[in-house]
Order: C-alpha cells, then sequence, then structure tokens
C-alpha cells in the first residue's frame, strides 16, 4: 500500500492516508468505479479533454479549480464541509444532544437506507444521460453536460465514502450494488422511478436538471440537517457543486426559449408548425415537456402521509429545509398540515399530522423554489414581446406516487374522467410525435463558438472564457 | 347475534375486495391486491398490501373455492398484483387500534389459515408457490412460509423480512419465528440476525440461509415461477377430469342469541354466559357411491356440516367474547352419521371426500384450539357416534347421561374408524390417542368396542367420558358445571385447557399454537408494545417508543 498518494489520487479531507480501513475499501471499490464509468459513463468520450472544474478542497479557492481534463482521470474526491465545534442535534427527539460523529446502532438501518437512495440517483443521472454528448447543441453545451456528470460521479463517491467508512461489511456491499444497478435496466433498475426514465433529447436534460436536480438540492438540504453530523457534512458540500446542474437547466431552457422568441419575431408568427418548420421548438412544446419533468420530479419526495418520513424526522436523521431558520419547537408533535385527497369527485385539502406529512412540506418548498425559475423563464416571453407564459402543472397532476398516484388531474387542477384524460393527454404532457420532432433537431455541433439553430448561446462562457471558447478537445 | 357489526366469515369471489383468482389448467394464481380503503374497520387504510381480518376471510373462502370447485389444481401460486410489493403483512395500524382480544383472535385466525396451506398441501396434494414479486415483510412473509416453495425475486432491492421486533416490539407471530425454524431450518443464528434487521435479507443471501428456495431476475421471475409451478404440480395426485362442487352460500339464520344452520344450531344465553352447539345427524337418506355423494356435494351431509360447524364457531369466537363456555350437544340418527362415515372411509382416495375429509379435520382442529371452555353433553336423543363423537373428544370434559332403568332410550357412544386417526388434530394425534397417551391398554380396549354403541357405564369405564351422572341427578350436575367454570378467571381457563388439551407430542403447529402465541400474547399486553409509548402505539408516527429496560 506503500507508494500511493492518496491525497493526490483521491483528494480528500477525511484524512484517508491515515485510515487503512477506508484505503481497503475504497481501493476495491475504485477500479470497479472506473470500471462502471467506462461502461455506462458518456458515451464514447473517455478520450476527450474536457474543461472541468475539479473541487481539491474545501477552502473557497479549492472547490473551482478548472483545467483540461480526461474524465476517466478527473480526481473524484471526497469532501466534506469542515467540522463545527460542538454541533448539536437540532430537531426530532434527540434536538439539544450533541449530534453523532458515529453511526447509532438504532438508527443504522434507517440511515443506511437513506444514504443507499440517495447515493444511487447519483450513477443513475449519468446512465440516464449517457449518450447525449453525442447531440450536445454546442461544446458549450457539451462540456456544462460532462461536469454535471463527473460531479455526479463524485456525489456517488461522497456517498460510498459514508457507506465505508460508518457502515462496515453492509456498507461495502451495498457500495458494491450501487455500481451493479442500471437505470432503466428491468432486471436491475435504479431504485427511484424518476432515475429509471430515458433523458434522450437536450430539452428533457435540462429540463431534467432544472427540476430533478432542484429535488436532489432539497433533499440534500434536508440531508445537511441530520444528527449524522458526517452526513450532514457531505451533503452541505455536495450542494454548492448541485446549484451548478440547476444553473444549466435554467439557463439551457432559457436560451430554447430566448431562441424560440427569436424565430417567432422573425416570422411573426405563433403557428408551432411554422416555427417548427424554421428548426425552433415551440412553446406548447416546451411546456408539454415541463409538465411531464415537473409532475415526476414531484413524486420523488414519497407519499403525502409517510411514516418512514416522520421517523427520519423524529430520530434526527434528515430535518426540513432550512430546519435552522424554521422558529417552531422542531419536534412537530402534535402539529399538522394540510394534503390533498379526492372527496366526492373533487380535490380538497384535509389535516393530518404534520410529521408524517413531512414529504409533503419538502415538496411544497420545492414547488415555491421551482415557480421561481419559470417566473424568470417568462421574462424571456415578456422582453421579446410574446404574450405566451409558462406554468407549472397542478400538484395533482399526472401523479404516479401517494394519495394522488392515478388519478385523473388537469394542469389546471380538475379531476375528470379516464376518458377525458386519456383524450387530452396529449395537449399536456408531451406526445410521441413532439418527442421525435424535438430528437430530429439534436445533432451535434462541435465548433467552437457554434450553436444548433434550436437554442441561443449564453450571455457568458465558463470561468471568464469566451463563448467560443474550445471546451471540449477531441483529440 | 347481539354484537354491533358482527363479522362474517361468508363471502364469494364476486364479492372479494382484495384477491383476484384467476385459473389456467393445473396451475391457479392467487394474487393479493388489497384496496386500500377496504379495511374492515374504520381508522386504518390498507396499505402496500397490508392486511387485516377482512383481507383472510376472503383467502380462507379462496382457498376452499380451490380445494372444491376447482379439482383440477395442482398448484397454486400466489403472489400480488402490486408493483415491487409482495405484502408487507398484517395492518400496524390496525393493530394498533384493536383490543386485545381482536388481536390474539385475528392472529389465530391467520394461523388457521396458514396451517390450513400446509394441510392441503400434506393431505390433498394441493402445492403452494409463492412467488414474491417484491418487498415481502412480518405477515406477507409467514404467508409465504406456509407455501411449498418460495421464489424471490432479485431485483436488489426486494428481501423478505421479519421486523416486528425491530419495528413494532412485538413477535412475527403468526407462525414467523416457528417456520424459519422447524420448517425451514434456518440456522437459529442466522435467525437471530434476520429477525433483528428490519430491512431484511435478499438476493443469493436469502437463498443460502434458506429463508427461499430461489430467486429470479425480474425478466426471469415470471418464467421460473410457471416452471417451479409445473414442476410442483407435477407432485401433485389431485385428479385431472374431475367436475369441481360449487359452494353455494350457506342458508343460516342469524338471531338475537341464535345462529341457526340446517345441521347445526347455536343457542346463546346470556345470563349463564354458555352456548349450546346442537349439531343435527344426517335426516335424508345420505348417498353411499360416488356418483351420489357427487351428485349431492355441498348438500352431503359431512360438508354441509362441515361448513356450517365451521362458520359457527368462527362467527362465534369473534362475535361473542363473553360466552365462555360451549355446551357441544347431537341429535339424530346415529346410524346415519356412521354410514356417513362408512362411506367417508370406504371412497377415501376419491378426491372430493378426500376435500370433505379434510374441511371436517380442520373444522375439528379450529374447535381443539378455540378459547372457550368446551362441555360435551351426550344426552338420550343424541348421536355422538363416529365423526360427531370427535366433537364429545375434542371437548374438555364429557358428560354423559346414565339411565340404567331405561336402556333403550339411554344415549349411547359409539367408536368408528374416524376416531382412530381420520381427524388428527394439530398435535398430529387422534383425540383418542391424544386421552389416553396413546397407551397400549387403553387404546386397545377402545379398539375393540369399535362400532358398538355404548352406555354410559361401559364409556364411563373405558374411560372415554368424564362423568355419568343419572337421568335424576344429571340437571344439576350440569348446571353446577358450568356455573363454576363460569365465577373462573377467563384468562385462566384459556391457558389451563390449552395446556391440557394437547398432549404431550409438539408439532410445528402445536408450537405456533403453544410457545409462539403464548409469548406473543404476553407480549401484546405489555406496555413496551401497547402502552402509550409502546412501539406498537406510536409506529408511523414518528415517535420512539419508551421501553421499560427491565427484563422479565
Amino acid at each position: 500500500m506503500t507508494g500511493i498518494n492518496y491525497s493526490e489520487r483521491i483528494p480528500n479531507n477525511v484524512d484517508l492516508s491515515g485510515d487503512r480501513a477506508l484505503q481497503r475499501a475504497l481501493e476495491q471499490w475504485q477500479p470497479n468505479f472506473l470500471g462502471w464509468w467506462r461502461e455506462m459513463g458518456p458515451d464514447g468520450s473517455q478520450d476527450f479533454d474536457v474543461y472541468l472544474r475539479t473541487a481539491v478542497s474545501v477552502e473557497p479557492q479549492g472547490w473551482a479549480h478548472f483545467d483540461y481534463v480526461k474524465m476517466p482521470d478527473y480526481r473524484w474526491g471526497i469532501f466534506l464541509n469542515p467540522r463545527e465545534e460542538g454541533r448539536r442535534i437540532h430537531f426530532g427527539e434527540h434536538l439539544g444532544e450533541e449530534a453523532w460523529q458515529d453511526v447509532p446502532g438504532e438508527h443504522r438501518a434507517n440511515l443506511r437506507r437513506i444514504i443507499v437512495t440517495q447515493g444511487d440517483t447519483e450513477p443513475a443521472s449519468v446512465e440516464q444521460q449517457r449518450h447525449l454528448g453525442l447531440t450536445a447543441p454546442s461544446l458549450y453545451d457539451l462540456r456544462n453536460l460532462f461536469q454535471v456528470n463527473v460531479e455526479e460521479g463524485r456525489h456517488l463517491w461522497a456517498m460510498v465514502y459514508l457507506l465505508h467508512r460508518y457502515f462496515g461489511r453492509d456498507g461495502r456491499e451495498e457500495a458494491e450494488a450501487l455500481l451493479e444497478r442500471r437505470s432503466g435496466d428491468v432486471d436491475n433498475p435504479r431504485i427511484l422511478g424518476a432515475f429509471n426514465e430515458r433523458t434522450p433529447d437536450w430539452l428533457s436534460f435540462f429540463m431534467f436538471t432544472y427540476f430533478t436536480d432542484r429535488d436532489g438540492k432539497f433533499q440534500l438540504s434536508a440531508l445537511a440537517e441530520s444528527g449524522f453530523d458526517p452526513l450532514a457534512r457531505t451533503t452541505k458540500f455536495m450542494l454548492t457543486e448541485e446549484a451548478h446542474h440547476m444553473f444549466v437547466g435554467e439557463s439551457g431552457v432559457s436560451r430554447v426559449l430566448q431562441r424560440t422568441c427569436e424565430v417567432m419575431n422573425q416570422l411573426g408568427t405563433d403557428d408551432p408548425a411554422r416555427i417548427r418548420a424554421a428548426g425552433a421548438i415551440d412553446l406548447p412544446t416546451v411546456q408539454r415537456y415541463l409538465n411531464f419533468h415537473y409532475s415526476v420530479t414531484i413524486d420523488l419526495f414519497g407519499a403525502d402521509q409517510s411514516s418512514n418520513a416522520a421517523t427520519f424526522y423524529s430520530s434526527g436523521l434528515k430535518g426540513r429545509f432550512e430546519e435552522g431558520k424554521r422558529t417552531d419547537d422542531h419536534r412537530l408533535a402534535g402539529d399538522t398540515y394540510r394534503v390533498l385527497e379526492i372527496r366526492d369527485g373533487r380535490l380538497a385539502e384535509k389535516e393530518v399530522p404534520m410529521l408524517n406529512a413531512l414529504n409533503e412540506v419538502l415538496r411544497d418548498d420545492f414547488i415555491r423554489d421551482s415557480v421561481g425559475g419559470v417566473q424568470r423563464w417568462n421574462r424571456v416571453m415578456d422582453k421579446a414581446g410574446i404574450p405566451f407564459r409558462l406554468s407549472v402543472p397542478h400538484k395533482a397532476f399526472n401523479r404516479q406516487i401517494g394519495t394522488l398516484a392515478n388519478l385523473h388531474v388537469t394542469p389546471e387542477g380538475e379531476a375528470v374522467s379516464e376518458a377525458q384524460w386519456e383524450a387530452r393527454r396529449h395537449e399536456w404532457l408531451a406526445s410521441p410525435e413532439d418527442r421525435a420532432f424535438v430528437a430530429s433537431l439534436m445533432g451535434r455541433v462541435a465548433e467552437p463558438g457554434r450553436f444548433a439553430g434550436w437554442i441561443a448561446p449564453p450571455a457568458v462562457g465558463i470561468n471568464r472564457q469566451p463563448v467560443d471558447f474550445e471546451y471540449v478537445r477531441f483529440n | 347475534m347481539t354484537t354491533t357489526d358482527p363479522v362474517d366469515y361468508q363471502t364469494e369471489p364476486s364479492r372479494y375486495r382484495h384477491w383476484k383468482l384467476s385459473f389456467s389448467g393445473p396451475v391457479a394464481t392467487l394474487a393479493l391486491d388489497v384496496a386500500e380503503d377496504g379495511g374492515l374497520r374504520p381508522g386504518y387504510a390498507l396499505k402496500l398490501n397490508s392486511y387485516d381480518l377482512g383481507v383472510d376471510i376472503e383467502l380462507h373462502d379462496a382457498l376452499n373455492r380451490i380445494r372444491f370447485e376447482h379439482p383440477e389444481v395442482r398448484c397454486v401460486v400466489v403472489t400480488s398484483l402490486k408493483e415491487r410489493t409482495f405484502c408487507s403483512g398484517a395492518n400496524i395500524f390496525m393493530l394498533g387500534l384493536s383490543s386485545h382480544a381482536w388481536k390474539v383472535n385475528f392472529c389465530k385466525f391467520t394461523n388457521e389459515t396458514r396451517n390450513g396451506i400446509e394441510d392441503s398441501s400434506r393431505h390433498s396434494g394441493l402445492r403452494f408457490l409463492a412467488a414474491l414479486n417484491g418487498t415481502c415483510a412480518g405477515g406477507g412473509y409467514e404467508l409465504a412460509l406456509a407455501c411449498d416453495d418460495i421464489v424471490l425475486v432479485d431485483d436488489r432491492s426486494s428481501a423478505v423480512s421479519l421486523p416486528e421486533v425491530p419495528l413494532l416490539g412485538v413477535l412475527p407471530g403468526t407462525g414467523g419465528l416457528t417456520r424459519i425454524t422447524d420448517k425451514r431450518h434456518v440456522r437459529h443464528d442466522l435467525a437471530d440476525v434476520f429477525c433483528t434487521t428490519a430491512e431484511g435479507v435478499r438476493g443469493q443471501r436469502a437463498v443460502e440461509w434458506g429463508l427461499v428456495d430461489a430467486i429470479a431476475k425480474p425478466a426471469r421471475f415470471d418464467e421460473t415461477v410457471r416452471e417451479r409451478a409445473e414442476r410442483l404440480a407435477g407432485t401433485s395426485d389431485r385428479p385431472q377430469d374431475a367436475r369441481g362442487v360449487t359452494l353455494p352460500p350457506l342458508v343460516r339464520a342469524i338471531e338475537p342469541d341464535a345462529l341457526v344452520y340446517e345441521h347445526v344450531e347455536v343457542r346463546v344465553d346470556r345470563a349463564n354466559r354458555t352456548a349450546t352447539f346442537t349439531v343435527s345427524a344426517p335426516r335424508a337418506p345420505q348417498p353411499d357411491d360416488i356418483a351420489g355423494i357427487e351428485a349431492a356435494g355441498a348438500a352431503w351431509w359431512p360438508l354441509a356440516l362441515a361448513r356450517e360447524l365451521d362458520d359457527a364457531i368462527l362467527s362465534m369466537r369473534t362475535n361473542e367474547l363473553a360466552i365462555g363456555t360451549w355446551l357441544i350437544r347431537t341429535r339424530g340418527d346415529a346410524t346415519a352419521v356412521l354410514a356417513c362415515d362408512a362411506a367417508l372411509e370406504r371412497h377415501a382416495d376419491n378426491w372430493f371426500v378426500r376435500e370433505v375429509t379434510g374441511w371436517l379435520r380442520r373444522t375439528l382442529a379450529r374447535l381443539d384450539v378455540s378459547s372457550r371452555t368446551l362441555f360435551a353433553l351426550v344426552e338420550p336423543g343424541s348421536c355422538f357416534a363416529g365423526t360427531l363423537a370427535e366433537l364429545a373428544f375434542a371437548a374438555d370434559r364429557i358428560y354423559m347421561m346414565s339411565l340404567p332403568d331405561a336402556p333403550d332410550e339411554a344415549p349411547r357412544l359409539t367408536l368408528s374408524s374416524a376416531s382412530f386417526g381420520r381427524y388428527p388434530m394439530v398435535s398430529h394425534d387422534s383425540r383418542l390417542a391424544r386421552r389416553f397417551y396413546d397407551e397400549t391398554a387403553p387404546m386397545e380396549a377402545a379398539r375393540a368396542v369399535t362400532g358398538q354403541p355404548l352406555d354410559a357405564e361401559t364409556a364411563l369405564g373405558l374411560g372415554l367420558v368424564t362423568v355419568a351422572p343419572d337421568d335424576i341427578d344429571w340437571a344439576d350436575e350440569v348446571r353446577l358445571a358450568v356455573e363454576e367454570r363460569a365465577a373462573m378467571s377467563p384468562d385462566a381457563l384459556t391457558g389451563l385447557e390449552a395446556n391440557l388439551r394437547f398432549g404431550a407430542r409438539e408439532t410445528m403447529e402445536t408450537r405456533i399454537f403453544g410457545r409462539l402465541s403464548a409469548w406473543q400474547n404476553w407480549i401484546f399486553t405489555r406496555p413496551n408494545a401497547v402502552g402509550d409509548k409502546g412501539a406498537l402505539k406510536v409506529y408511523g408516527k414518528g415517535e420512539r417508543a419508551r421501553f421499560d429496560p427491565d427484563r422479565v
């Protein structure tokens, strides 16, 4: 084991070179991870030099180190936010007790489950996006895709670190299993439904990074409150990277809208057929994509009434978004929350115990946050003088999880019959024709500074580089 | 019956809310698809294919439909229609809301239904395959354990588990602990790890530990289940071209203080907290060849008797908790009973006769494990012969009237071949072998009088009855016995009877009804489970259970 410089190969702030158990675990896991990356990572990209940001420390200047890297050589590091001395658990039944530095036996199974479920989403999204590099609309976008991919890989490392360091043999087995499941594989699927859906085109990718990575932000924020200190510190650092993923989504959709508005104004039309003929994506299609990704993503928060959610909170394992900024008693016993149900054929609210409704609480926080970006998208149309406005559909629309699962509710929140739903579903959700059209626009643009015709260039480049910078060298 | 909202154990497939029954040649599929809002009582939702008594009542009915209406079925695949969930066991919120008596009665019926699955495999060649298409926890796994073969989907997340101890502070009490050890021979230390690991065990390890028989990837799952079901079906001797016997709805009158069927009548005496079960011999001539028996179908007296008595026992157990003593009477012509017994014996190889015998066996076994005092009253006009004599031998005491001065009117007790092993108890002993600890002398003496109508003195001499008061003492003797019984602690009586009824031999079933149920029922009353902060009470609310740390 001598001769390996761990801090060089695996940048970390967890004293990897002094922890033999962890070294042994990671030495076995790392080759498997690279094997997985070669097999399931970005298709045909192993030799590219990509202008990537690498985290080399948790200091402000350390987590954004830019250089050309071949992705398999990317230094997937292990970083936790610095430990805060005397940190105490600030919610649930252990409120006021010292935060745990080791896994309490009582909560081992639940903590492991939380970490495995979170960890499973990281490689899943890399798998979902692995073919997108072949149709990137520019080098700038291709680089952003790869940046997202390597950071999802690093997030996997972060979760695997926790499994290896704190969960013994079980943890090692779960870490292996994270590399063995495959997105969309019927025999061996990823754990959560949305992570087995395909990400077939770049509009889907932008919607995914805007909405689904935002789910990641909220889940990580809730875990960043955890009484299990290593989990809290790990997820806090992951959040710094998640912000970039959402930026890719928000700016990506913005640029699609900007291009569409330009075409609409040039042609003086809002006729989707003419806009499509001109090679841009008509706004109703963008809305239908939005409806799909939004509804699939809010399912990720889980059932609206959940025993697990209550247990995770009360046990101090998973807090609420911005738990520390809330002013209630942080125990929530006896508190209530309103959730939706169908009563006499219509959606109605009912009060349920707050602890059981914490998935819904987090979902509602997510909804508020994601609406903000949609309003920013609408400013693109506003500026272009186009009256069309995007909006998020009703919370009960197209749900598969919880009380609202399998109801037929329009984006406006009106319950309809199954026949009405079937007749109108393609007004609300992208049809195969919509998807075929979007797919027909996809094709790789590989010349620095050039952009596909369905998307506008960004206002600025990465790391203050110009937009026509050679973000990816194909070699 | 006066209990508000009594439970009815009668149903039929068109009324099922939770199970889908389908048939494909020799393989039937019994698929669990629990309606969340279909709970038997208000206050809980049956999420994730969890069950309550109502779900199990349908299962009990479905098993009987397969046994009788579908003789061509050789293997039953038990599976689920819910994606990624097989069954998550008994509904915890239901258990949290239920009284102690309800929980115990529910578990007993659940145990009987699981035992009935094994009983059918052992005696009638009907095989069962548990096709676990997703998560299988607690009572869901206990249902699987009752099957001959368990196949678990290997999707890297579906596991089998018995999380009762770590999550709920109770035991896997419907056979779980007994079947993983007695039946599946899971090593006790691995069983300890398994039963304290809430998330359970999946994949290859589940096979290695003996928790399941096979695993299959999702894409291969259906095929694997089909192959194994066909193989299991091949080990069955159920008939290939027999016509099923339809089970029409039971004809019964439910009155405030009575249940009246064609051959069974139950009358409740609330003041004395007793119920009198009166079972009648056949009134009309019964067929004795197979054609006639099959033509009679559900109207054939032995089957009608089994169905009615089964329903009466279940109803009384669930709906009349305070009626602590059941008096068992019979009336009618003993020779008609013995004629049916002879037919049951002569045609024992016929599938239908075999199934009827099975229902009688399970019903008598249900009587054995009922937590009620059972006194048999052998009086003039009674017909405790053969199969009906088993009702007497199931009782805690047998009172037989002695009429030395009027031998023609004196009641008689008659043994038949049915008395020596046709209806084994859960201990696998006949009731007579249990009675005499299978000792040679009394057993031989009893065998020697098979077929002879015995009067009270003879029966008493042979040890076949408890006491034989004459007609002058009779009324007072019986009254005093009943009143005395009613004055004793119902709990102590339940414990006493359960200890005395089953003799020396232990089987998996006696361990389930004895060791496992007794521990479970104790735990069910302890604050660690059902106190305000007990694990069963706080489950799902996000509150942590508070335990009294003292070991008892």
